[in-house]
C-alpha cells in the first residue's frame, strides 16, 4: 500500500520555482530518504505534505488524503520533526510530550503510559524534567524526535532530524527509527549526511526544484558507477545551475 | 474541546516560569497607579506672570496682592513697561503679563471705564486658558470686595457656589485613578496577547503547532484565556492599590465593574491576538498595537471629553472600546451607578468581542499560501 503518493507537484513563489513537477511514491513501512542539495527544495516538498503550505498545482496525498483539500485529516495522521528545533524550551521534555499527545487526542492514562515506554526506549531519564532549554543539542533532537513519534503516527517525516549532532548521538538516531519502522511507521527523512542516506531503504536526489534520480542505493551507485553515495551525490549536484563552482 | 485543557496547561507553565513577565504584571499597576494620577491632573498651578504696574497706587498694590496669594501664580518680575514684559515671554519666563494702567486708582474711585490688559502666551493652550479664567475670576472678587468695602452694592450681584456632585472637592485624583485602571487593562490586555502569538511565529514553535490537527478556535481559545485571566488579576492589584494609596473604592458595586471587564477582557485580548496574527515580528506587533492604543486612549474620554470633541471625531468612539469602559468605570467608581446603567455599554463590548475573535480566529493561518 502507498502511504504517500505525489503527482507532479509543484510550488512557485513569484516567479522562483521551488518544486517543479515531483512525483513519486512511498509504500508502507518505507525508510525513504529524501536528499539534495541546500536550497533543492526538500524542504517546501515536506511542507506541502504536511499541510503547512498550500502547492501551486499537481497533486500529493498522504495516507489517502489531499493534501490542498483534506490537509487536517492529513495531519492526524502523521508526525514533523522540523528543520529548525520548534518545541517549547520553557517546558520540560515530559511537558512537550504530555501537551502534543494531549492535542493529537490521546488520554491521560494513554500519554503516561507512552511517556514512560519512550523516556526508557531513547534513554532520557535524567532529563526528563530539565527545561528543553537548557539541554544539549543531541538530546534536544531526541525530544524532537520523540515528540514527532509520540501520538505513534502512520507517517513521520523527519526534516535534518542529524543536522549538528555528533556521530555517536546520530547513530542512535538511526536506530530509533529503524525501531519505530519495523513496527510499521513510515519515514520520510531529508538528510545532508551520505552516510545516512545508505541506511534507507530508497532515495530519491533533488537537484534545482526536480528529482533527478529514484532507487535503492545499491542499485544508485552501480548505475553511477560509484563506491560510495557520496559520489553520487557529487555527480549530481554538480549538475546544479545554483552550484557556486 | 480535550485538547484545551491541554493548551492552557501549557500556557500558565509558560507563563509562571517568565519572571519578567510577572514582575511587568505587577510593577506595572504599582507605578502607574502610584504616580500617574499626581502627575496627570489637569489643575494648573505656578502660573509664571509677569507685571507691568503703571499706577503704583494702593488700589493696584492691592489686587496684585489678591492674584498672588491665590496660589495660582507665581509673580517672576515687574516690568517698567510692555516691551521689557514681552522679552519675559518671549525668553520663556513668563506665561501671562497684567498691565495695570496709569491712573488705575483715580478711574476706578471716579467710577471711570477701565481697562486692563492682559497678554498670554498661548503656546500651551490648556495654561493659557486655565490662566486666563483664574485671572480674570480673581479680578472680579477684586471688583467685588471694594464694591462691598464701599458699601455701594450696586448692580445685581450673583454669587455663584459650585456644588460638584459625585466628587465632591474636585480631587483629580478620583478623576483619574479610574481613568488610569482602564489604561492599565487595556495596555496589559492588548499588549500581552498581542505579542504572544507572534513570539511563537518568531521562535518556531507555531510550524509544530501547525502541523497537529488542532483546530482553529482551540488554539486561539487557549491564548484567550490565559491572557483574559492576567488581565483581570492586574485589574484587582489596581483597584487595591487605588484603595491604598489614595483610599478610592468604587461608590457603587464593585462586581459591576467585573463583570463589564470580564467582557471587555475578552473583546480586547481578541483584538491583540488578531494583531499577533497579521504581523511577522514582535516589533511590528508592538507597533502596530502602539497605533491603535493612542487612537483608543485619546479618543475615549480620558483625557478630552468626547462631547467636547468634533462631531466626526466623536463618530469614531463609537467604534472604540475603550471609551466604554473609561464611562463604565468613572460612573461606577464616582456616581455608583447600577447594573442597568452600565448594559447599553455592555452590549456594545458583546459587539466588539464577536467581531475581534471571530477575525482572531479567521486569521489564524495554520497552512501558508
Amino acid at each position: 500500500m502507498k502511504v504517500i503518493e505525489v503527482h507532479n507537484l509543484t510550488k512557485t513563489f513569484g516567479s522562483f520555482t521551488a518544486v517543479d513537477h515531483v512525483s513519486f511514491e512511498v509504500a508502507e513501512g518505507e525508510i525513504f530518504g529524501f536528499l539534495g542539495a541546500n536550497g533543492a527544495g526538500k524542504t517546501t516538498v515536506i511542507r506541502m505534505l504536511c499541510g503547512l503550505l498550500a502547492p501551486t498545482s499537481g497533486k500529493g496525498s498522504v495516507v489517502g488524503y489531499d493534501v490542498s483539500k483534506k490537509a487536517e485529516d492529513v495531519k492526524k495522521n502523521i508526525g514533523y520533526m522540523s528543520q529548525k528545533f520548534s518545541l517549547y524550551e520553557d517546558l520540560s521534555p515530559v511537558e512537550n510530550m504530555e501537551l502534543f499527545g494531549g492535542i493529537y487526542g490521546m488520554n491521560r492514562k494513554q500519554i503516561n503510559k507512552k511517556t514512560e515506554e519512550i523516556i526508557k526506549d531513547l534513554g532520557l531519564t535524567k532529563e526528563r524534567r530539565s527545561l528543553v532549554g537548557s539541554l544539549p543539542l543531541g538530546i534536544r533532537q531526541k525530544v524532537a524526535f520523540a515528540v514527532s513519534t509520540f501520538h505513534s503516527p502512520k507517517v513521520v517525516f523527519l526534516d535534518e532530524p542529524t543536522a549538528g549532532v555528533d556521530p555517536m548521538s546520530r547513530r542512535i538516531f538511526w536506530e530509533m527509527i529503524y525501531r519505530a519502522s519495523d513496527r510499521g511507521t513510515t519515514f520520510f527523512v531529508t538528510t545532508h549526511y551520505m552516510d545516512e542516506a545508505e541506511y534507507c531503504n530508497r532515495i530519491s536526489i533533488m537537484v534545482d526544484g526536480s528529482i533527478k534520480v529514484l532507487d535503492t542505493p545499491e542499485r544508485l551507485k552501480n548505475n553511477f558507477g560509484a563506491g560510495t553515495m557520496d559520489e553520487v551525490f557529487q555527480i549530481l549536484a554538480g549538475k546544479s545551475k545554483n552550484q557556486v563552482q | 474541546m480535550k485538547a484545551l485543557k491541554f493548551l492552557l496547561k501549557k500556557e500558565f507553565l509558560q507563563i509562571l516560569r517568565n519572571r519578567f513577565l510577572l514582575a511587568i504584571i505587577v510593577l506595572i499597576p504599582v507605578f502607574e497607579l502610584a504616580v500617574l494620577p499626581w502627575a496627570a491632573t489637569f489643575e494648573q498651578k505656578n502660573i509664571s506672570l509677569c507685571i507691568v504696574d503703571g499706577d503704583h497706587s494702593s488700589y493696584s498694590r492691592r489686587l496684585i496682592e489678591k492674584i498672588l496669594s491665590s496660589g495660582y501664580f507665581k509673580l517672576t518680575s515687574h516690568e517698567p513697561d510692555y516691551d521689557h514684559a514681552l522679552r519675559r515671554i518671549e525668553t520663556g519666563h513668563a506665561n501671562l503679563i497684567l498691565i495695570i494702567p496709569p491712573a488705575f486708582e483715580k478711574d476706578y474711585v471716579n467710577r471711570q471705564p477701565l481697562k486692563m490688559m492682559l497678554v498670554i502666551d498661548a503656546v500651551d493652550g490648556q495654561k493659557a486658558g486655565l490662566g486666563m479664567s483664574y485671572l480674570s475670576q480673581i479680578i472680579l472678587a477684586y471688583n467685588t470686595q471694594i464694591e462691598v468695602e464701599a458699601g455701594n452694592r450696586t448692580g445685581a450681584f450673583i454669587n455663584i457656589k459650585p456644588h460638584y456632585r459625585y466628587n465632591d472637592a474636585m480631587r483629580y485624583q478620583n478623576y483619574m485613578v479610574p481613568g488610569i485602571l482602564v489604561i492599565l487593562v487595556t495596555m496589559m490586555g492588548g499588549m500581552l496577547s498581542a505579542l504572544n502569538i507572534v513570539r511563537e511565529k518568531e521562535i518556531g514553535t507555531i510550524e509544530q503547532m501547525n502541523v497537529t490537527p488542532v483546530s482553529k478556535s482551540m488554539f486561539i481559545l487557549g491564548k484567550l484565556i490565559p491572557f483574559w485571566l492576567l488581565g483581570l488579576i492586574n485589574l484587582t492589584i489596581g483597584i487595591f492599590i487605588g484603595w491604598l494609596i489614595y483610599g478610592l473604592f468604587p461608590v457603587g458595586n464593585i462586581l459591576n465593574i467585573y463583570l463589564f471587564a470580564f467582557f471587555y477582557l475578552l473583546a480586547f485580548t481578541g483584538f491583540g491576538l488578531m494583531i499577533s496574527n497579521f504581523a511577522q515580528t514582535q516589533q511590528q506587533a508592538m507597533l502596530v498595537l502602539i497605533f491603535f492604543l493612542i487612537i483608543f486612549i485619546l479618543l475615549s474620554g480620558l483625557f478630552t471629553p468626547i462631547s467636547s470633541m468634533p462631531e466626526w471625531a466623536q463618530r469614531v468612539t463609537i467604534f472604540n472600546p475603550v471609551r466604554y469602559f473609561v464611562e463604565i468605570v468613572r460612573l461606577v467608581y464616582m456616581k455608583g451607578s447600577g447594573i442597568h446603567d452600565i448594559l447599553p455599554q455592555l452590549y456594545r463590548i458583546f459587539g466588539f468581542i464577536v467581531v475581534f475573535n471571530f477575525l482572531a480566529i479567521v486569521s489564524y493561518r495554520k497552512t501558508q499560501g
